[in-house]
């Protein structure tokens, strides 16, 4: 047996009855980094020492008779999620020296369930974009195939949990950036619904839309991690007072009777066809199951990718306002006064998709245009938010593809802006809308590249999400294959 | 829509970010791009439609005004470029 594949669930039993203890589990994970992250550059900081020594706390809280729901479990942060004492640079320069003096709220409940930190994991420049090459530091390989990107922008930690270079990973997700290199790795991510999950210490980048999510090698290893970061934090007055069930009860594998929503503007020209098959082939054997397949429409979908590209970059505008090198990142040493200072500072930390962005929100907020764009697109989120509305007297899931193909080459679109946002066209909307999202894999194309089944429910009702994605995983294999490393 | 030098001159100002005549010409391609793709959004009619600028039903959040424990003035301090006498330094704002 090889301790770093195992699932969170398989560890936590081998633990529990003492066959295995958590420094000999962490001590195989990073032994697996030092294996392959040379080839996958998942991790952008590693603290295997850290990690030791709180494998060790692990098993002394055990032989204490403690038995915390990730007690030993060795876990990776994608680097966007602050970390007391441990450097939290976002994929950007602007934030290289950056150790931050305290810790997110979910990293605090981690931790407080026991788990271990092995690192800090690779994402594109403040998470914005959609493959890791916008990090400043380098682009994360996908294990699958390591001339192609992993998705993103939480790529690290999806490279990282389908590599077996960790149990489980945290991302974040404002468009779609735990779900699609999710879809794009092979493994199983969720976004929950906003307000599900505290963002204290979640570095801003669209207010409105950012979600920390969970990476498992299953559904239940997702829906183990979600329960444990999940809930109210009165330091984050976005997060809502809402009862946080047991996703793991919600685990049952019946779908006979449930109403699966399958969009028609989901399923377009352009499309990877090996993508639309496997998708439909998920849905039929959900249907074989036992499921009632209603086919629905989300008619304002194409107006999904404007839309956010207007509002996210606006937020961020705003949010990134504060790298202005005085409380904290690069400052730039010789500038002739403060507005000089400003300007070099932001223009030699920043790198060109934060700059884009940053000035398409800028304009998009500014006299004269602010009606035309920001205003606009707002309205226009009100009706995406209104299909979701009236599908969901319909169905109680929406089916559809993550991504409309599988990981794409590294290099192939980085010098068009446009075309790497078409990648995240199918996430977008339950981004604007609020809704939890989860991708698990359906299947691998020609060339064995994994293929990701979405599965989009009502606001806090990721137990309806789990349910059906676990449903699915029981009867087929595809989350059990491991990439050829 | 076209974007001139100028505007993206005037945005990268609004924004306080420096580029170089390499990045405004990019720039200007890209942005200009992005926001003729953008333009399919007038095709919509929102006359009657209110604008979501958050999926959740808040308003105002408030809490007790009380004083909690905070982090120590030197951990504070400790990723500032420059400090001094327990304040962040800063270059001069007003002309003496």
């Amino acid at each position: 047996m090889k301790l770093h594949e195992l699932t969170i669930y398989q560890a936590r039993s081998l633990l529990q009855s003492r066959e295995i203890s958590a420094q000999e589990l962490t001590a195989a994970v990073i032994d697996r980094i030092l294996e392959v992250d040379n080839d996958i550059k998942a991790y952008l900081t590693l603290t295997p020492e850290l990690a030791l020594e709180q494998a060790r706390q692990a098993d002394a809280r055990r032989a204490a008779g403690e038995d915390d729901p990730l007690l030993g479990i060795p876990l990776a942060i994608k680097d966007i999620i602050c970390t007391e004492g441990i450097p939290t640079t976002c994929g950007s320069k602007i934030l290289e020296d950056f150790i931050p003096p305290y810790s997110a709220t979910v990293v605090e409940k981690l931790r407080a369930a026991g788990a271990v930190i092995l690192g800090k994991t690779n994402t594109d420049e403040f998470a914005m974009g959609s493959s890791t090459e916008n990090s400043a530091y380098f682009t994360t390989h996908n294990p699958w195939d390591l001339t192609r990107v992993p998705g993103g922008s939480s790529g690290g930690s999806a490279a990282a949990t389908a590599a077996d270079e960790c149990l489980g990973a945290l991302g974040s997700d404002t468009g779609g950036s735990v779900r699609q290199p999710a879809a794009l790795c092979g493994v199983v991510g969720i976004k929950p619904t906003y307000g599900r999950v505290s963002r204290y210490g979640l570095v801003a980048f669209a207010s409105s839309l950012d979600q920390i999510g969970t990476f498992g090698k299953d559904v239940t290893d997702c829906a183990l991690l979600l329960s444990v970061i999940a809930g109210y934090d009165p330091r984050d007055s976005t997060s809502v007072d809402e009862p946080v069930p047991d996703y793991l009860s919600a685990l049952v594998p019946d779908v006979r009777g449930m109403r699966l929503g399958v969009p028609q503007e989901y399923f377009i020209e352009g499309i990877q066809p090996e993508v639309e098959a496997a998708v439909r082939a998920a849905i039929d054997l959900l249907a074989e199951m036992g499921a009632e397949i209603v086919d629905i429409s989300l008619p304002h979908t194409g107006y999904a990718l404007p839309v956010y590209y207007l509002l996210a970059p606006a937020e961020a505008s705003a949010n990134l306002a504060r790298y202005d090198g005085i409380k904290y990142g690069f400052s730039f040493p010789d500038a002739a006064d403060v507005w000089d200072a400003y300007r070099k500072t932001r223009q030699y930390g920043f790198g060109a998709e934060v700059k884009r962005r940053i000035m398409l929100g800028t304009y998009a907020l500014s006299a004269g245009y602010y009606d035309a764009y920001y205003l606009k697109a707002q309205q226009v989120r009100t009706l995406i938010k209104q299909d979701f509305d009236r599908a969901f007297a319909l169905c109680d899931v929406v089916l559809c593809p993550t991504s409309p193909t599988t990981a794409f080459k590294i290099g192939e679109k980085v010098d068009d802006p446009l075309q790497m946002y078409l990648s995240d066209v199918f996430t977008l909307s339950a981004s604007l809308a609020g809704l939890p999202g989860l991708s698990l894999p359906c299947g691998f194309d020609a060339q064995g590249l994994p293929i990701g089944l979405q599965i989009i429910g009502r606001a806090f009702d990721e137990a309806t999400v789990f349910r059906v994605a676990y449903t699915y995983e029981q009867v087929t294999d595809w989350h059990t294959r491991k990439p050829p490393l | 829509m076209k974007l001139t030098r100028e505007e993206v001159e005037h945005i990268a100002e609004l924004a306080k970010i420096g580029l170089t005549e390499e990045e405004k010409a990019l720039f200007q391609e890209q942005l200009s791009a992005i926001l003729e793709y953008a333009e399919m959004l007038q095709r919509v009619d929102t006359s009657a439609i209110p604008p979501t600028a958050t999926v959740l039903p808040l308003r105002n959040v408030m809490r007790p005004d009380e004083p909690h424990p905070s982090l120590p003035r030197e951990d504070v301090l400790a990723n500032a470029p420059q400090s001094e006498d327990g304040c962040f330094r800063v270059k001069v704002i007003l002309e003496s």
